[in-house]
């Protein structure tokens, strides 16, 4: 009894802890743990949102009135900048002088905005520490550069890696839908029993060999011919990606719908035959529409192996976190971002929690997706009876 | 007449092009997967040697062999099997034999769906977040194989399942009818009967768990260790982690190429053979359960 209900079990746990570390990122200051921002404590300005502070750090808003405070040009202090007022003797030897310096310097400098770790904040720190909005769930899906462990304020826009992995699934299915379809077509209807027993199980073998391989002989073989063929600097591309997705989503493709076909009743295609049609004429005019629904579905399932792979589409899509304009760029995926960063992710930190909001977002898309496959595939069964 | 012989001449014209296109397309796909593994084999090939499957990785695993690998991906292949397979095939049973059509089962199925259609690096997601995390395990061998074990389960249920059902209802009714109870009926008629197609879904789970890379980054995987894993609670090194390592971020990519290949080779035939071994079985005991 219990171990029936252990795949919905499993599935509200993924759920549940994939949200609980994924909501992390729109409750947490998008800034690393042990630091902090501040200013002078004459500046007007109280809160910012993230992407102010970054603007502000790169120097593409420079005064204090840009963002709602006095007429003052913001000065710019990160730690290494320290040298630039004081000098070794200064500080000490090993910087016991620093925050008495810091708080020095911020009091005197009215635009001054400081970024340092919280262990050089003076017991009587003279400076207001800035407060930071939270990032909002909108600005994580619509933010268009993805640089989580910037200094100061991390940069969480997904929308370059949904792009990115857009990109690559639906070049993926654009090369296998019409070849799969065209495979299927011979496989249920032209191709003899005996030949269709032979290549049918080969065509399965593919969906058995596991991704990482798939990815190597991307990597080794489909890269190099990618960039020598489109003359590009690097063959880690969208288009490597799609490749290999087109690869490994043929055999879902396939079998879904050439199971289609195959349930086209007989009397259908005998009436058509019958009427005069060719056996392509049958083919085109009654078995596709009549499978049609079954022929969606293996699509739609092949997009969600594509949009969800990761160790293949890691290995040759080149993995620059930019908005794609063409399949030659690379790109990054949003499955491959999580699989090079979670490393590298401190437990529990901002970052870690970012990945899992993108496992999040991964999980409800191939989760409709699922959803959608059974809702067309259920129309196919009805016109079954 | 002759407008209708034209007609027909070029209805089989039309008709001869597309099919001579789709034949050729469908050969293609198989010449393709004739490509991928014979490029693997035929580069693999030189690497192999009983050096190569048991001995440790030497000089930044540019040579020596992958005996770690090996021994980690077993061990994580037995965890994941210990833990689904149980479970999978009570779930499997129950579902088949005892609930009736309706609602529950409907919800039941489709949540097995749901989760069979989990991206494999969520699964990852979650092993880290519940096994290594949350339950204190730890990147270990049993978080890596529980983890590996949820991505499967679906596998064993499906595929116990159709075993199941593809045994006829004579049996059970025979067995009813002789006096059995539903319990005995299930489990010494029905499982005997579907036990060797539920070996086949056995050896399908094994090529799975062996190839997925995924679910084991941060759960179990290891770049290197220098000695073999002691208890469930190291952790391991696998085969497909290491072919991705060697791959693609080794200290000397080129000079691990060779390492890759032959890799690469000890997984495809690990799962070749798992697939192959699957598909004589279900045809040898397909025949036998007919002949009863």
């Amino acid at each position: 009894m219990l171990s029936s209900a252990a795949t919905s079990i499993i599935v509200v746990l993924i759920v549940f802890f994939l949200f609980m570390e994924g909501a992390g990122v729109f409750t947490k200051k998008p800034i690393e743990d042990g630091f902090l921002l501040a200013v002078s404590p004459s500046n007007p300005v109280k809160k910012l949102e993230p992407s102010q502070i970054k603007d502000i750090f790169d120097q593409k808003i420079t005064n204090w009135k840009e963002v709602g405070g006095k007429d003052e040009p913001i000065v710019l202090f990160r730690t290494s900048d320290i040298s630039t007022y004081y000098t070794d003797e200064e500080l000490g030897e090993n910087f016991e002088f620093f925050p008495a310096k810091i708080n020095e310097l911020i009091s005197k400098q009215p635009g001054i905005i400081a970024f340092f770790s919280d262990k050089y904040k003076a017991e009587n720190f003279s400076g207001r520490e800035l407060e930071i909005n939270k990032i909002k769930v909108f600005e994580f899906l619509s933010g268009e550069e993805w640089f989580p462990t910037a200094q100061p304020i991390a940069q969480m826009g997904v929308k370059p890696l949904i792009y990115g992995t857009l990109w690559v699934s639906l070049g993926a299915i654009l090369i296998a839908l019409p070849i799969g379809l065209a495979a299927a077509i011979f496989l249920s209807e032209i191709a003899r029993k005996k030949v269709r027993n032979l290549v049918k199980p080969l065509i399965e073998l593919l969906a058995g060999i596991p991704s990482v391989v798939y990815g190597f002989f991307g990597l080794v073989v489909i890269v190099p011919l990618i960039q020598s063929t489109f003359n590009l600097p690097v063959g880690e591309t969208g288009l490597a990606g799609s490749v290999v997705l087109a690869i490994m989503a043929l055999p879902t493709i396939i079998t879904l719908s050439e199971d289609a076909m195959r349930n086209t009743p007989r009397a259908m295609k005998e009436a058509s035959l019958a009427l005069g049609a060719s056996q392509w004429q049958t083919i085109y005019k009654v078995v596709i529409p009549h499978s049609a629904s079954g022929i969606t579905a293996g699509a739609i399932l092949g997009i969600g192996r594509a949009i969800g792979e990761t160790m293949a589409v890691l290995m040759v899509t080149g993995n620059a976190a930019v908005i794609p304009h063409t399949l030659l760029e690379p790109v990054r995926t949003i499955p491959a971002t999580i699989a090079a960063e979670l490393g590298e992710a401190p437990n529990g930190g901002l970052h870690y929690e970012a990945l899992f909001a993108l496992g999040c977002i991964l999980f409800i898309i191939t989760f409709g997706i699922n959803l959608l496959v059974e809702l067309v595939s259920s129309k196919q069964k009805h016109k079954k009876h | 007449m002759k407008k209708a012989q034209n007609l027909a001449r070029k209805k089989s014209v039309s008709q001869n092009i597309a099919f001579t296109i789709f034949s050729l397309i469908s050969y293609a796909i198989v010449a393709l997967l004739v490509v991928i593994l014979a490029f693997i084999v035929i580069k693999g090939m030189g690497v192999i040697s009983w050096e190569f499957i048991t001995e440790m990785p030497k000089n930044g695993m540019t040579e020596g062999g992958i005996f770690p690998a090996i021994v980690g991906t077993l061990c994580l292949v037995g965890v994941s099997m210990v833990f689904a397979f149980p479970i999978g095939i009570l779930a499997a049973i129950y579902m088949n034999e005892y609930v009736k059509d309706g609602w529950v089962k409907q919800i039941i199925k489709q949540m097995t769906n749901n989760l069979a259609g989990v991206p494999s690096i969520v699964f990852g997601l979650f092993g880290m977040a519940l096994f290594v995390n949350k339950l204190g395990f730890g990147d270990s061998i049993l978080a890596g194989g529980l983890t590996l074990g949820l991505l499967v389960l679906p596998v064993v249920i499906r595929t116990t399942e159709e075993a199941l059902k593809a045994i006829d209802d004579s049996f059970r009714q025979a067995s009813t009818g002789l006096g059995a109870s539903k319990w005995q009926t299930t489990s010494q008629v029905v499982f005997p009967i579907a036990f060797p197609n539920i070996i086949t879904g056995l050896i399908l789970s094994i090529g799975r768990v062996s190839g997925e890379t995924a679910p084991i980054l941060f759960t179990v995987a290891a770049y290197f260790l220098p000695k073999l894993p002691t208890s469930i609670f190291d952790q391991a090194m696998a085969l497909p982690y290491h072919l991705y390592v060697i791959a693609t971020s080794g200290t000397n990519i080129e000079a691990s190429r060779a390492m890759a290949y032959g890799t690469a080779l000890v997984l495809i035939v690990i799962v070749l053979i798992s697939n192959l071994l699957a598909n004589a079985l279900r045809k040898y005991f397909g025949k036998k359960v007919k002949m009863n």
